[in-house]
């Protein structure tokens, strides 16, 4: 019975295997730059794209 | 629609979802290890989703009651930026699936009818696409896009809830279960559905600009 009860302990301990590696040589980092490129740029596309629709939506506008 | 303060925010909403979700400590869970992580990005795809479906039925009611065209174009704009977000979100579950399920598609109760509800969807685009006339193609469309958004919801919300499915929150419980219990993750979460429906509704609000400009310089 104790050692049916002892294996949901293995849920919670340091026994489930994560990213440690990736944390402790720093390469996290890495991943979370390249991450915020990404988003980034293309947010930044969004914003330009914006940009763009105002500049022809006022000429529109103004035309009529 | 042009102001600028919101978009800022769901940009930044998304910046902190991705920083955050990689950077802070979640819950060591069996099977899942950093894969957990994807929380943050998987299902915000499927809430930006139902926020733009919304968006969408609220302007099919709308036009059925007052008959403006742009109220239909806000329909038809939404339904295709939350198509987008809907196929993203089956993707990126799928590949999730493939690491912890063993396989992209375990025809999973949810799998299943979320595909099915996207492909209802697919069915508003090509009714649109089969009406030629304006007035017609808005008002066919609309009454269509009423029943499809209840039948997307009990597809996705509710008919896996009543079943057994290998996504969390299902077969009993709403919520996520063992991730909700964890603060930690739903201080990344409730922004990352924020965010992401933001940057939604902005991709949407583009759309609509210059479908309405197309509009008139067509007519």
């Amino acid at each position: 019975m104790l050692l049916l009860s002892s294996v949901q302990l293995f849920a919670q301990s340091n026994d489930v295997e994560m990213a440690d590696a990736l944390r402790s040589n720093g390469k996290i980092y890495v991943v979370v730059i390249c991450i915020v490129i990404i988003l980034l740029g293309l947010l930044i596309y969004l914003f330009s794209l914006d940009k763009r629709l105002k500049k022809i939506e006022k000429k529109s506008s103004d035309k009529n | 629609m042009n102001k600028i303060w919101w978009k800022i925010l769901g940009s930044v909403l998304v910046l902190y979802t991705a920083i955050a979700g990689l950077l802070l400590g979640v819950p060591h869970l069996a099977i899942l290890n950093e894969t957990i992580r994807n929380l943050y990005f998987h299902v915000p795809m499927w809430f930006a989703m139902l926020t733009l479906f919304s968006i969408s039925v609220f302007y099919s009611v709308k036009y059925l009651l007052h008959g403006k065209e742009s109220d239909d174009l806000r329909a038809i704009e939404s339904v295709n930026v939350g198509i987008i977000f809907s196929i993203l979100g089956l993707v990126t579950g799928a590949v999730w699936a493939k690491f912890t399920w063993g396989q992209f598609w375990s025809f999973d109760v949810k799998q299943n009818f979320t595909a099915v509800a996207i492909l209802l969807y697919f069915a508003y685009l090509v009714l649109r696409n089969a009406i030629d006339e304006q007035q017609k193609r808005a008002k066919i469309s609309a009454i269509y896009n009423i029943f499809a958004f209840p039948m997307m919801v009990v597809l996705i919300m509710v008919l896996p809830r009543l079943s057994d499915s290998l996504h969390p929150g299902n077969g009993g419980n709403p919520g996520f279960n063992s991730y909700d219990l964890d603060s930690r993750m739903r201080a990344v979460l409730y922004p990352a559905f924020i965010g992401w429906s933001i940057i939604g509704y902005w991709i949407y609000t583009i759309r609509f600009r210059i479908r309405t400009i197309e509009n008139k310089q067509n007519s």
